[in-house]
């Protein structure tokens, strides 16, 4: 029976994928024509969403962005062979967006019904989790380790390095948390993969556990994905039936299972230690490293805590090799990165490719460039704690090393783009306000810091001695930089140092001819 | 649909979790689901079933910003406010949904009817400016379409 694929994405959802599908049943009950609807996660094409697909004997073929209302016509034209209306894009993977990625994690996004464990098998699933059962813990962790596989989730830490860590420090109980609190703005990537690969995620946390000799492991999730969760919590259900969690797991007696727990909207509970806290039932707050985490972690346990990414990126590796992935990348970052575009561009979505792009090559290129028709004035990188780039560096190379010489971070791999109606003063004072809102308060540098750094951004705003005020900022951000316990006030400068570097105009008073700028 | 508040019911509730460890949040969240939010008598109930301080509980229910310890709004509207929101236009959509409502936010309507609040990141970055309405996810908003759904969940 012919195929129809349309996304059950929340992306997908919030322009309407819902009511496609629900127009799309009706329509073929009434015509008795016979097709099966299948419900996948997102391609990432977020400008086409909802995209809807078709199996044809040439391969899978899209139509988008459709709207429930273009579904008689769609099927009039022949939605059912494939044939021409004026929203068919063509073979999806033949797309340019397509074509030029380079899908490791994201392989199966898009294209399978999440919850079906069958078709994950079928496409390559869990052969990942019997290499490593293959190659024993050891040598699982030698294969991580020479991927280069760095963390996903911002700081870039060599996986390998941090799973030798937790092997090699004995207790009676060692637990895998994977930080699924995807809270940096412009990014999307977990979210993408919990909704529509999450066995991947469960496969790379049983390789995990084998590896480090964890019999339980914790997803730490969003209230904000209301559905993510609610996938992911059922592919849990369906993977435990199935027998790939549980007290077999690994072997007889020797089980493993997850569990998923959502956090309660607090920011910081992204940073490791935060989460821990979270996890153990307490207020989010940050602890002091030493002791890390791989010795003394979740309930003084040893821990290792890696991003979703992270560890979908694993069960890639153990197939293919870790020569395979280390062959990808540019300078010591090795293998692809999902990039997840946002902001006033063209192209938007999730775009997974090695690093080494240059940021032009993905926001003009990739990206298309503005979607308004002004100029791109800047694009933050790396969520709200990362640095603003003008256009005068889009040279810069998509790398952790690059950036950072740049003073940007790649992040979790988020790239938001800005045109030139953007106030860049607005959103430096933004950086600090958020960083007030979701400081835990445990150290001054933050607590403190980001409430002065508003009040600073203000009176240069206003036009008070405009340079002692300069002065101040920077030295502000310099001891938040220096003094603070983690990421969340140690970054937060960057947007603002970035954005008085590149646009110092925008801390002026507003003259009046520019107010009148829409 | 959430419930009245009910002691007993909320005793059942709390002590279904008791068996995880580190429960606080899971128990929390499950009064609020059942609920619509957390009032005083539910923290004492969750700190004695789970061998806790009331301060303790206090400081992680005022700690969240999703707890609540007064019945919300008939309606919430969540609006993003991060950055790639703000970059597609979200600080006009949300002043053009204040004007209508003649709200601010976190402000409850006199009647009771609509909340809205700021949310950071609902994920949906690549079609923005979002929003939550109720339960239903909705992206690409300007502020005529914003106005519109929220005044049609009204």
């Amino acid at each position: 029976m012919t195929r129809i694929f349309v996304p059950a994405d929340s992306l997908a959802l919030a322009l309407g994928a819902d009511d496609v599908a629900r127009c799309l049943s009706e329509e073929l009950t009434r015509r008795r024509v016979k097709a099966t609807i299948v419900r996948t996660g997102s391609r990432g094409m977020a400008w086409l969403e909802p995209l809807v697909e078709i199996e044809t004997p040439g391969g899978r073929v899209g139509y988008g962005p459709v709207k429930a209302r273009d579904v008689p016509s769609l099927l009039d034209a022949g939605l059912l062979t494939g044939n021409g209306h004026a929203l068919l894009l063509g073979p999806v993977n033949e797309l340019p967006w397509m074509s030029r990625q380079t899908r490791l994690v994201f392989a199966r996004c898009g294209e399978i019904d999440p919850l079906d464990l069958e078709e994950f098998r079928r496409l390559g699933g869990f052969l990942g989790f019997e290499r490593a059962r293959a190659l024993g813990p050891a040598e699982t962790i030698a294969q991580v380790t020479a991927s280069g596989l760095r963390g996903r989730g911002g700081a870039g830490f060599p996986a390998g390095v941090k799973w030798k860590s937790a092997a090699d420090t004995q207790a009676s109980r060692k637990f895998v948390v994977c930080n699924a609190d995807e809270g940096d703005s412009g990014t999307f990537a977990d979210r993408m993969l919990m909704e529509g690969d999450p066995f991947l995620l469960i496969e790379g946390m049983a390789i995990a556990g084998f590896a480090i000799g964890a019999s339980k492991a914790y997803v730490y999730s969003r209230s904000e994905y209301p559905r993510a969760n609610r996938i992911f919590a059922q592919a849990l259900e369906l993977a435990r039936r199935a027998g790939v969690l549980g007290e077999r797991a690994f072997a007889p007696g020797c089980g493993f299972d997850i569990e998923l727990r959502v956090g309660a909207g607090a920011y910081v509970c992204g940073e490791e230690t935060a989460l821990l806290e979270s996890l153990e039932g307490k207020r989010g707050m940050v602890r002091a490293k030493p002791p890390l985490p791989v010795h003394h972690g979740l309930f003084g346990k040893p821990t290792i805590i890696n991003n979703v990414l992270t560890l979908a990126s694993v069960p890639w590796i153990l197939v293919n090799g870790s020569d395979a992935y280390a062959a990808m990348g540019h300078g010591r970052s090795r293998g692809a990165m999902p990039i997840q575009l946002s902001g006033m561009l063209k192209h938007t979505g999730l775009f997974e490719a090695p690093f080494g792009m240059t940021l032009s090559e993905i926001i003009n290129d990739i990206g298309g460039g503005s979607r308004s028709g002004r100029p791109i004035k800047a694009v933050q990188c790396g969520g709200p704690l990362g640095a603003y780039f003008p256009p005068s560096l889009f040279d810069t190379i998509y790398d952790y090393e690059a950036f950072a010489a740049r003073d940007g971070l790649i992040g979790h791999g988020g790239i938001v783009a800005f045109d030139d109606s953007a106030d860049m003063g607005e959103q430096a004072r933004f950086a600090m306000e958020f960083c007030a809102i979701e400081s835990c308060g445990k150290c001054t540098p933050c607590r403190i810091g980001a409430v002065r750094g508003q009040e600073v951004i203000d009176k240069l705003r206003n036009g008070e001695r405009t340079q002692e005020n300069v002065a101040l900022l920077e030295d502000l951000c310099q001891t938040m930089k220096l003094g603070s316990l983690c990421a969340l006030g140690g970054f937060a400068p960057y947007p603002v140092l970035s954005a008085l570097r590149h646009f110092p105009e925008d801390f002026r008073p507003r003259s009046p001819e520019k107010e009148q700028v829409p | 649909m959430t419930r009245t508040w009910n002691p007993e019911l909320a005793s059942r509730e709390i002590e279904a979790l008791t068996h995880l460890e580190g429960a606080l949040l899971p128990v929390l969240h499950r009064l609020q689901e059942v609920f619509g939010y957390i009032p005083a008598e539910a923290v004492t109930l969750a700190a004695s079933a789970l061998n806790l301080s009331r301060a303790e509980v206090h400081g992680v229910v005022s700690f969240y910003h999703d707890f609540r310890t007064e019945a919300p709004a008939r309606l919430v509207v969540r609006l993003c406010q991060a950055e790639a929101c703000q970059a597609a236009g979200a600080r006009a959509a949300a002043a053009a949904l204040m004007g209508r409502l003649k709200t601010e936010f976190m402000k409850v309507a006199p009647d009771g009817s609509v909340v809205v609040e700021p949310v950071y990141c609902l994920g949906l970055c690549a079609a923005a400016p979002a929003a939550l309405i109720g339960d239903r996810l909705l992206a690409a908003l300007d502020g005529a379409s914003l106005c519109e759904a929220v005044e049609a969940a009204l």
